[in-house]
């Protein structure tokens, strides 16, 4: 009968060796731990520990299942296999331990025994081909292929470790595989087919007969065992790390709606100065990230020439948590401030992270110190003393902010005076900007004639303060909210809508935060594709348009909004081709973040709203794009302009769409006064 | 070394400006008071030499709406004493009145050194700098845009039109006029003005009785006939290009 | 009865600033109610010639080596004494760097009333009006030259320089400086400007941008513009103060004096401190989307647009003809 016998061939003294050593690493181990907690608690505290069975059940699907590894296909497939292969590798061990050292020890009864035995020799050799395959597969992309995003910039000292990991796998691997085959040489089983890669393994070295077989076998195992243990005490010391420090990530990730961003720790000094000023859980991400560039990739301000790799910002700072002493600071020194104005908060770092790092909120504790030491681009500083002034970027009076509805009959309702149904908050760049005076007109043609119950704020709405929160400015998101919300207080509407996807955000993520949800919040796609649905907003003509469509990041990646402006579309007839990054890989056209308000360096080469215009124009038949947000507009139409696409692409705002489906005209677009 | 900066409110230009009744003053009712931009530079600058000299910064400004927020700005960037000059300024004060009012409390401060924004869009009576100056018989450079100190003097740097510039050295106590500071004002966060808010103290003087004599008096306030000179071409853009190349070729430049 | 008025003459480094020929120009007006001389103070050392084109009544000539470059303290003791000696009705001076500080410590000193900002006077049964421009040039205020004294600084844009140019010599009597007391400003040096690359101050069409064109990228409609019609771009402050050109670009107050045929503007809202460097223009046309910018009141023409609209149209046009 097919049974496992551990130990064959090992003396007694070499197995209570093995258990001794085996000791001796879990005291490192745990001792490497320990020193890594202890760092983490170094920090700001921070409450993850509610919904326990979710995040349980994050880890199961995002660590367990892979299920964002996956999301990249070649490095997807090779990290599972390296991941299951070790995994059932380990699991085997265990299982042959506890066989052995447990139940036959204790109780003198077996279950690796018979069709169970072998069945677990067959799915270990098969794991182990599938680890040695995915270590194949690494270490022909690591150092064959050599992908931007590996490559080992900052910190060449990463350059061993990952060659470590690899070798350390690789080692224990074919040592495995050639104990196996070497006992199967000597004991000759029955059942090793079963085995069929130890089996090949043994056929090979029967030739060399019993002794020196065996005392090769009896070798091999000790080299296997020792590089499983030094492995072993090595993970809280390299980058096995992520192992351990990869779940307990995945398992405290934030469970916050994604555009509502934490408030600084400490309100008097908002931001980070020191490694310290983080939380606890911001310094577990640097420890989890494996440096797999994933969101290097994916950034559009790397893309596009800025300093920034999000990547690097996890690197930096963790080799900086462990080395802080050595004189450099950590702003300036470690991080530049031209990197951390760089990110345009389009959230596709974190969403494409494995191990669900927040990059961003790293970036805005940082970029909130900056702002408290006064240290900002200039035109930022103009932005944001306008913002607290005037309420609004432009610097223009507050008392203009309406002078758009100057022409508009009847008058559009002041929802500080008159009940409405929709309060529409109409946004800084749709109330003042010269390209989206139009639009605006338009979207209130739109609702008057659809005879929605709709006002405005007039010179009472100030910016929301969506991007001065993402810049940094707390203080003066803070103000603006305070201001908007006390006006929204002495109002009666039942629901906001907005054309603005950054308004739309805080508004709906973030004013609630301070209790005050007695409304709900629309985005104006959303608004339009229920008028259209209910049959409040009649298309007239079907426009028969091949068009392309840029999900806003803030519609799309923080809201999940996707469909309502895709039902639109189709419902005003327009044929929809996707762009190859569509949906939660819409690529952001480098406005967020309060970079609108911001100079571009010199190094960037493609902005990101040229890159994205280029890949619009790049699809057959297509030439216009459509846009749901002020800010892409003005980018693109800008960028159209730059990228020498003037007369191939066009930009169009979703409303311009629903003009023209509902045959409306603005009588007279540029008035005179 | 002591530093005083004096500040004023001004109106903001960017709000559109009304008469008032009288026809003789502008209307306040919708008027935005903000902080006279040269002498937020004067403050940058006197922040700035603090910074290199260990100078104590005093920020001082008439009592208008709106001048605790300021006041408190100066203290989140680094002023260590605020004062408001309190008084009646309903009926309208010129800069000799608040001249005069000035001269016994900055004796009483005994600066060092006196900054002041070198001149306001509002003033019709001549600059506070150098009216400050003269009663308290102290010497006025006007234009700064930077300046250097050293035991008992400043070397100011004067801007004259066109890019010209001097060096003058002046013995302290000194009234400098500032046109810009050696750097942009500098930005404060929200956050740290309302920690101003709550550790800094705002100092009150009052200012007594107000003495407008020195300055004339307005029988008319008006705007500018709007587009007087100009013939406004108007049209679609296409016309009005058309009219402009019209017009510079009747002017000989095309 | 004072009825003399005293205009102090302007120089630096050996030339006569514009403003002094205005303000010749709008004394001789004054005088002309007041029944009295136009008196020119120069004040400074061997620049006696400068007086040669003034059309003034009478120049004294203030000749000093502690005169030979400006300060206050010399200025307005010098003045102090002149006013005393003469009892003029009137002192009248730019509203400059020079002027402006002079005037306010002689008023604070002598007790003199001041009026600063003036744009022109005019004569009223034997009393005589000011009218000051001030905000920025959005409001102007009329009153009373109070008596029987007063202090003036002048603004460009009322006078014509040519008005207070002569071409016969006016008298001139040289006088010798008071006795300077407690001297506390010495000049150390004089700091040339930066050499700029081209001089605005002879182009005969210049395209100037202000804070309208909003970003540092956006000044290239402007130079597309000035390439297509053959002219050099210029700016307001904010736009050199934001370094997006250079100083020698600059036009205003602080910056150049120009005189070009033809000064149109892109998104400049016509201050005072801008408008009194462009009054030599001959033809200025305005395009600035707010029709109540001063810019139209001294404009010959202009047009209320978006220049991010107009001004490409327009360059596209020129390219083709
Ligand atoms: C002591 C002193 C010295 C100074 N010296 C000078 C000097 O030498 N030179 C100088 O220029 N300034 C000088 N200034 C500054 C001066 O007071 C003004 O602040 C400055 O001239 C304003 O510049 P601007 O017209 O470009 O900007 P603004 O006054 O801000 O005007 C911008 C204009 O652009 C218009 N606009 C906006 N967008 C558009 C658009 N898309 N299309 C069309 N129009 C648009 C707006 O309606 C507005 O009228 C000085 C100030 C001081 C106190």
């Amino acid at each position: 009968m097919p049974i496992r016998e551990t130990f064959w061939n090992i003396p007694h003294w070499a197995e209570i060796a093995q258990y001794l050593l085996g000791l001796l690493a879990i005291l490192i181990f745990s001792y490497g731990v320990i020193r890594r907690v202890r760092r983490w608690l170094k920090g700001q505290p921070e409450r993850r520990i509610d919904h326990i069975r979710s995040r349980l059940w994050s880890v199961v699907v995002q660590a367990v299942g892979q299920a964002r590894t996956l999301h990249d296909i070649y490095p997807g497939i090779m990290h599972l296999t390296i991941f299951w292969g070790m995994i059932a590798l380990f699991i085997g061990t265990i299982l042959a331990t506890v066989d052995w050292d447990v139940t036959h020890l204790f109780f003198n009864v077996q279950f690796l025994t018979s069709w169970v035995y072998v069945l677990y020799e067959l799915i270990l050799d098969i794991f182990g081909v599938f680890l040695l395959i995915g270590l194949g597969m690494a270490i022909y992309r690591r150092y064959i292929v050599r992908p931007d995003r590996l490559a080992n910039m900052p910190g060449n000292g990463f350059i061993w470790d990952d060659a470590y990991v690899l070798i350390m796998l690789v080692l224990i691997g074919i040592t495995g595989y050639l104990v196996e085959g070497l006992r199967i040489a000597v004991a000759q089983p029955d059942w090793a087919p079963w085995s069929p890669v130890g089996n090949a393994i043994g056929n090979a070295f029967i030739a060399f007969g019993d002794p020196s077989n065996r005392f090769l076998h009896y070798a091999l195992w000790i080299i296997h065992i020792l590089i499983a243990f030094v492995a072993l005490a090595s993970i809280p010391y390299t980058k096995f790390w992520h192992l351990i420090a990869g779940p307990v990530n995945i398992f405290f990730r934030s469970l916050e709606p994604a555009g509502r961003m934490s408030a600084p720790v400490s309100e008097d000094e908002p931001g980070v100065k020191e490694w310290r000023d983080f939380t606890w859980k911001q310094l577990l991400d640097f420890e989890s990230c494996t440096r797999c560039g994933r969101c290097q990739d994916v950034c559009p301000a790397h893309a596009s020439g800025f300093s920034l790799s999000p990547r690097d910002i996890m690197i930096k700072l963790d080799t900086y948590m462990w080395q802080p002493a050595n004189g450099h600071n950590m702003l300036g020194d470690v991080i530049s401030a031209d990197e951390l104005w760089a990110c345009t908060s389009c959230l596709a770092c974190l969403n494409i992270c494995p191990v669900f790092n927040d990059q961003f909120s790293a970036i805005i504790d940082m970029r909130r110190y900056l702002v408290l030491e006064g240290d900002v681009d200039p035109q930022l500083q103009d932005a944001l003393a306008n913002l607290g002034r005037y309420g609004n970027s432009f610097g223009k009076s507050d008392r203009m902010r309406a002078k758009w509805t100057k022409s508009i009959q009847p008058k559009i309702k002041d929802v500080r005076r008159d009940e409405v149904e929709y309060l529409w908050f109409v946004g800084d760049y749709a109330s003042y900007h010269a390209s989206m005076t139009d639009k605006t007109l338009m979207m209130a043609k739109v609702f008057q004639s659809a005879g929605l119950d709709f006002g405005i704020l007039y010179d009472g709405e100030r910016n929301s303060g969506n991007d001065v929160r993402r810049v940094g400015e707390e203080g003066l998101f803070d103000m603006l909210a305070e201001k908007n919300l006390v006006t929204f207080s002495k109002s009666t509407f039942k629901t906001i809508v907005t054309s603005d996807p950054h308004s739309f955000n805080t508004l709906k993520n973030e004013y609630s935060e301070n209790g005050n949800d007695h409304y709900s919040v629309l985005h104006y796609s959303q608004l339009l594709d229920q008028m259209i649905t209910s049959g409040q907003l009649k298309v007239s003509r079907k426009l028969g348009y091949k068009v392309t469509y840029h999900d806003p990041c803030y519609l799309g990646r923080y809201n999940g909004e996707y469909d309502a402006p895709r039902r639109v579309m189709s419902a005003l007839g327009c044929e929809l081709v996707e762009m190859p990054r569509n949906k939660e890989n819409t690529f952001c056209c480098g406005a967020g973040g309060g970079r609108i308000w911001m100079e571009d360096p010199p190094e960037v080469t493609e902005r990101p709203a040229e890159n994205r215009v280029k890949e619009a124009a790049s699809l057959p038949g297509v030439s216009t794009l459509v846009v749901a947000c002020p800010k892409d507009l003005v980018m693109f139409q800008d960028a159209v302009k730059t990228a020498d696409l003037e007369g191939k692409l066009f930009v169009k705002d979703l409303i311009d769409l629903i003009g023209e489906a509902t045959e409306m005209n603005l009588a007279e677009p540029k008035e005179q006064n | 070394m002591n530093i005083v900066v004096l500040a004023k409110l001004i109106p903001d230009l960017v709000e559109e400006l009304e008469i008032d009744d009288s026809g003789t003053a502008l209307d306040m009712t919708w008027l935005r008071l903000i902080i006279n931009e040269l002498d937020d530079h004067a403050i940058e600058e006197a922040i700035l030499l603090k910074e290199r000299t260990g100078a104590n910064v005093t920020v001082l400004a008439p009592d208008i709406e709106g001048v605790d927020d300021i006041l408190f700005t100066a203290a989140a960037k680094g002023a260590e004493r605020l004062i408001k000059i309190v008084g009646d300024y309903e009926s309208g004060v010129n800069n000799h009145a608040l001249a005069r009012v000035l001269t016994p409390v900055m004796k009483d401060l005994q600066p060092d050194l006196i900054l002041v924004g070198v001149e306001a869009h509002e003033d019709l009576d001549g600059s506070i700098g150098p009216l400050l100056a003269g009663y308290l018989d102290l010497p006025f450079i006007g234009y700064v845009a930077s300046i250097e100190l050293e035991d008992g003097k400043a070397t100011a740097t004067k801007e004259y039109p066109g890019g010209l510039s001097v060096e003058m050295e002046v013995t302290l106590p000194v009234v400098l006029g500032i046109q810009v500071a050696e750097e942009p004002p500098r930005y404060v966060a929200v956050s740290k003005v309302r920690q101003a808010m709550k550790t800094a103290e705002i100092e009150e003087l009052e200012a007594g009785d107000f003495d407008l004599a020195g300055g004339p008096t307005i029988d008319r306030m008006y705007q500018p006939e709007v587009s007087e000179g100009a013939t406004i071409i108007d049209g679609s853009l296409d016309d009005i290009a058309d009219s402009l190349i019209g017009i510079f070729k009747e002017l000989g430049v095309q | 009865m004072n009825k003399d008025i005293l205009v102090v003459i302007e120089h630096i480094r050996g030339e006569v600033a514009d403003i002094s020929y205005m303000m010749i120009a709008a004394a001789r007006q004054l005088a002309e109610t007041t029944e009295g001389e136009v008196l020119a103070v120069l004040m400074g050392s061997g620049i006696e010639n400068l007086a040669g084109n003034l059309a003034a009544d009478k120049v004294i000539y203030l000749e000093d080596p502690q005169l030979a470059n400006f300060t206050s303290d010399t200025y307005q003791q010098s003045l102090e004494n002149l006013i005393r000696e003469n009892n003029p009705r009137a002192v009248v001076l730019g509203h400059t760097s020079i002027g402006m500080e002079v005037a306010s410590l002689l008023s604070a000193k002598s007790d003199l009333p001041l009026v600063s900002s003036c744009l022109s006077f005019s004569g009223e049964n034997g009393s005589v009006k000011f009218t000051s421009q001030l905000y920025g040039g959005k409001i102007l205020a009329e009153g009373l030259i109070p008596e029987p004294i007063a202090l003036l600084t002048m603004v460009p844009g009322g006078y014509k320089p040519e008005d207070g140019q002569s071409s016969t010599p006016p008298l001139v009597i040289t006088a010798a400086a008071p006795q300077f007391a407690d001297l506390e400003i010495s000049v150390k040096q004089y700091i040339e400007p930066e050499t700029g690359d081209v001089d605005i101050t002879s182009e005969p069409l210049l395209i100037a941008v202000g804070r309208g064109i909003q970003l540092e990228d956006n000044i290239e409609i402007a130079e597309e513009l000035a390439e297509a019609i053959g002219g050099v771009v210029c700016a307001s402050r904010p736009v050199v103060d934001q370094g997006w050109l250079p100083t020698s670009r600059l036009v205003g107050k602080s910056g150049y004096q120009v005189k070009p045929k033809v000064y149109l503007t892109l998104g400049i809202s016509g201050a005072p401190e801008h408008t009194e460097g462009i009054a030599g223009s001959e033809t200025i046309i305005a395009i600035n989307t707010d029709p109540a910018a001063p810019i139209f009141n001294i404009a010959k023409y202009g047009v209320v647009e978006d220049i991010f609209d107009l001004v490409p149209v327009l360059t596209e046009k020129l390219e083709e003809s």
